[in-house]
């Protein structure tokens, strides 16, 4: 009989070591399921993790992953931050979505205003439009004891009504021929986040993302409210004998994610999308999620995860596009990624030993 | 020589990593109260769950009345005549007392003769019990009793205890003895196993002393001292604390009148507690454990808010203060549970330094940390406390649990505390370790420190403490001093035997 045995201590080498091995699975069992859907798995895997760096069009695919990844990554730290502390916040979408419409409404506030100060201000307003999205479930929690994880959810959904509401209403462009969406902030040149180097893919955002890591890497380990919230989450009673004030916690925690959040939809709408519109987002407040804990929650591996994620993105419309893949398949090989890594994460606590069986 | 009821052969037991019984060998006699003696870890719970069935031994024989015993699960075990009294009840709230006993039966009688049975024994043993009652309405010693009666109705052999006193007060201990010793008078064995020393020294025949799984001696315990067994059971020599004689100084803790609701369900709310603390005073409170410890200590270390008034330090209101605010102060606790409260099990000894010390050890600047200075910090109390573990680089829960307790203890002491609060400050730690513990706590005293020790464990509040006072329902009895405080008044203040009446046969 297979047993596992509780390590004395966290494994440092398997906590590295996990990621590695759930891609390789995910390799193994995705190619296989190709396999079945009667492609070669060998070409298929090759598509979509050679094709967009090293391929024919490597040139067009690779400032594709910093434009796809940079919200993710940027996403992916708040939400860590608040996951590392045991405070839930799902709904990231939302609040992407509602930094996107308070930045771009700032900007086009403006419009058709020529001056300097009006990108920043759009980087304000997105960052307040995520903090205020993500601080309705915050004190909802701490002054009623609501569940984080339900309110930040369904308030994703208002958000998509918001966006709806704006896009045929408020923010329509006035000059957009009746169709739903608002001006294009890729024509206005004051509030568009172009790229810095051009055709590098290189925005605002992906600089944001890089900022994001660092920050939230001093916070977590030089910082005593990032002890706080590593703290809760491992033993909330020793945090509060600690002196934490969970209140305050919350509201930190899922105040920042917001934040972030709003920040990634400001930059995303202000830049690669240039309008919103009806279908505006297309869920990186979600995957987000699993980027997250692909990264083991931590900033260094949020980053490479957040790669990752846009890699499988990309190389899976290629496959799409090039072998024939099912978008669905496309979508179990993501999601084959996530549950081999929480599968694989045992081994950084338990090891499996083969034992006789014995009563009791 | 008649043969032994019961006679063990070098029973050995290896787990992964520790022999946990190593050629154990004893006899019990017919009738005969044994003790099993032992620091935690000395490998007691093993042995008796090879007796019990539980677990099988990987070597060595054990003999009934001469006859190979090799119980494969405890039912065998049962039927063979062997019970056991589990140190945790496995008891359901929700039922009565007849039905939690029908329970645990392969064969349960009818409701009306199983309870005219549990009557019966309940007054030949001298165990006061309603077989109608809600378990859920009992107190500890009663529960206890249902348990034992349970063991009783199997008309046994050998009766196994795992320390059964640790939940009672002194009253009921005297029930349990004298029910004990009627069982050894009609012929009955008992196993008892437990590290209180006086206890087996009225009640046992005879003792075997356990130290790191192997056997290291047997003792008549009558005729043996209390401090000859423990350094049996330790392997070294003891050191008593000494306390210094000091003068009190001012008053440094004022409790008066609080109440405060617990903050969990199953909690015990606080009524009116008044007390003082001076300086360089050791005030002891003792009590059975769920009648308010954990809530007086969340009360004081500011993890329970209370008004501002109901707690005073050095004549300023600390009572609405958090637990930072109070380490400022000089206000510093540890709390019973070692693993989730006092410390994080998965974060690093330097992690958990930091977790009170920022404060006072200056380990934090503008929020910033500190980790040369936390590490030196984590360091100096694992050396100051004898704290085995490779480094402050090890995850607290690798320790085991009397080092984690010198750790959290150590961490608190060497911040140089006005006030110290402590919950069963020696609680699943050993000998030679509690002394240790006792000592630095009397050392702290003799300092200037005011020192609150809330504790289960009599006889070490009577080695430490100047002033005595109960904790019962949540309600705080007056402090006394503990100078002639005899075993009974204690009792007493403890709430006595609960209300339950004392049978006599």
């Amino acid at each position: 009989m297979i047993v596992l045995e509780k390590r004395p201590q966290p494994s440092r080498a398997w906590s590295y070591a996990t990621p590695l091995v759930a891609v390789l699975a995910t390799m193994v069992f995705g190619g296989l399921l190709f396999a079945i859907l009667g492609k070669n798995p060998v070409q298929a895997i090759g598509t979509i993790f050679w094709e967009p760096l090293f391929g024919e069009f490597a040139f067009y695919y690779r400032p594709q992953l910093l434009v796809k990844g940079a919200p993710l990554v940027l996403i992916a730290i708040g939400l860590s931050l608040g996951f590392r502390a045991g405070i839930w916040n799902i709904g990231a979408e939302g609040q992407y979505i509602m930094g996107a419409i308070f930045g771009a409404g700032a900007g086009l506030a403006f419009y058709p205003l020529d001056a300097w100060y009006i990108f920043p201000i759009m980087v304000v307003a997105g960052a307040f439009g995520g903090w205020l999205w993500a601080t309705i479930p915050a004190l909802l929690k701490v002054r009623f004891g609501t569940n984080e994880i339900l309110v930040s959810l369904m308030l994703v959904y208002v958000a998509e009504q918001m966006l709806a509401s704006v896009s045929l209403g408020l923010l329509k462009n006035p000059e957009g021929f009746g169709f739903p969406g608002s001006r294009n902030l890729q024509s206005y040149e004051s509030a568009h986040n172009a790229e810095l180097i051009a055709g590098s893919g290189m925005h605002w955002g992906v600089v944001a993302a890089f900022i994001a890591v660092i920050f939230a890497y001093v916070l977590l380990n030089r910082h005593m409210l990032g002890f706080h919230i590593r703290l809760t989450g491992e033993a909330p009673r020793a945090a509060k004998f600690a002196g934490v004030n969970p209140a305050r916690l919350i509201l930190f925690c899922l105040g920042i994610s917001g934040a972030l959040a709003g920040l990634a939809g400001m930059f995303e709408v202000s830049g690669p999308s240039g309008q919103i519109s009806i279908d505006f987002n297309v869920g990186y407040g979600f995957t987000a999620i699993i980027v997250a804990f692909l990264g083991r929650l931590h900033p260094v591996g949020i980053l490479l995860a957040g790669g990752l994620m846009a890699l499988t993105y990309i190389g899976g419309e290629i496959a799409q596009s090039q072998l024939g893949l099912p978008a669905a398949a496309i979508q179990v090989f993501q999601g084959m990624l996530l549950f081999f890594l929480l599968a694989f994460d045992l081994l950084t606590n338990f090891r499996i030993r083969a034992a006789r069986s014995e009563v009791a | 020589m008649t043969i032994p009821l019961l006679s063990l052969q070098g029973l050995t037991k290896a787990y992964p990593g520790v022999v946990a019984n190593d050629q154990v060998s004893f006899d019990i006699g017919e009738g005969e109260v044994h003790a099993l003696l032992g620091e935690n870890g000395a490998g007691k719970s093993t042995l008796v769950k090879m007796i019990y069935g539980l677990v099988k031994p990987d070597s060595g024989t054990m003999k009934l009345r001469g006859n190979p015993f090799a119980p494969p699960e405890p039912r065998a075990a049962r039927a063979d005549g062997i019970a056991m009294v589990f140190q945790h009840f496995s008891l359901f709230d929700a039922l009565n007392v007849a039905e939690n006993i029908a329970l645990g039966m392969e064969n349960p009688p009818p409701m009306g003769d199983l309870a005219s049975r549990i009557r019966e024994v309940s007054e030949t043993y001298g165990l006061p019990l309603d077989p109608f009652r809600t378990v859920g309405d009992l107190s500890a010693g009663e529960r206890q009793r249902v348990e034992i009666i349970r063991c009783l109705l199997q008309d046994p052999k050998l009766l196994i205890m795992d320390e059964p006193t640790s939940v009672l007060t002194p009253q009921e201990v005297d029930i349990l003895f004298e029910t004990l010793n009627k069982l050894r008078s009609e012929g009955t064995s008992i196993l008892y196993i437990s590290h209180k020393l006086e206890e087996i020294r009225t009640l046992c025949d005879h003792a075997t002393i356990l130290r790191l799984g192997k056997n290291v001696g047997e003792c008549v315990p009558a005729e043996t001292s209390a401090r000859d067994m423990a350094e049996m059971m330790v392997g070294s020599t003891l050191q008593t604390p000494e306390r210094s004689g000091r003068e009190l100084g001012e008053v440094a803790l004022d409790v008066s009148g609080l109440s405060v609701p617990s903050p969990s369900e199953f909690g015990t709310a606080l009524r009116n507690v008044h007390m003082t603390v001076r300086k360089g005073e050791v005030l002891g409170i003792g009590g059975v454990a769920g009648n308010g410890q954990d809530e007086l200590l969340g009360v004081l270390s500011g993890e329970i808010p209370t008004s501002a008034d109901a707690i005073k330090f050095k004549g300023q209101a600390i009572g609405k203060l958090g637990p930072t605010a109070r380490r400022k102060l000089g206000v510093l606790t540890a709390p019973e549970e070692r693993l989730g409260h006092a410390a994080a099990p998965d974060m690093s000894l330097t992690e958990n330094a930091l977790l009170t010390g920022s404060v006072r050890e200056g380990l934090e600047k503008n929020g910033f940390l500190k980790w040369t200075e936390t590490r030196s910090f984590a360091e100096k109390i694992i050396e100051a406390f004898d704290v085995r573990t490779p480094g402050p680089e090890n995850a607290a829960r690798s320790l085991s649990g009397g080092n984690l307790q010198k750790f959290v203890i150590g961490r608190e002491v060497l911040q140089n505390p006005d006030v110290l609060v402590v919950n069963q400050p020696t609680w699943g730690v050993d000998a030679a370790a509690a002394a240790s513990i006792r000592q630095a706590i009397l050392d702290l005293a003799a300092k200037g420190t005011a020192v609150v020790c809330i504790s289960q464990d009599l006889d070490e509040l009577m080695e430490i403490s100047d002033s005595f006072a109960a904790l019962n329902e949540g309600r705080l009895s007056a402090p006394r001093p503990t100078t002639g405080l005899t075993v009974d008044e204690i009792g007493l203040m403890m709430g006595g035997a609960h209300g339950m009446e004392v049978a006599h046969v």
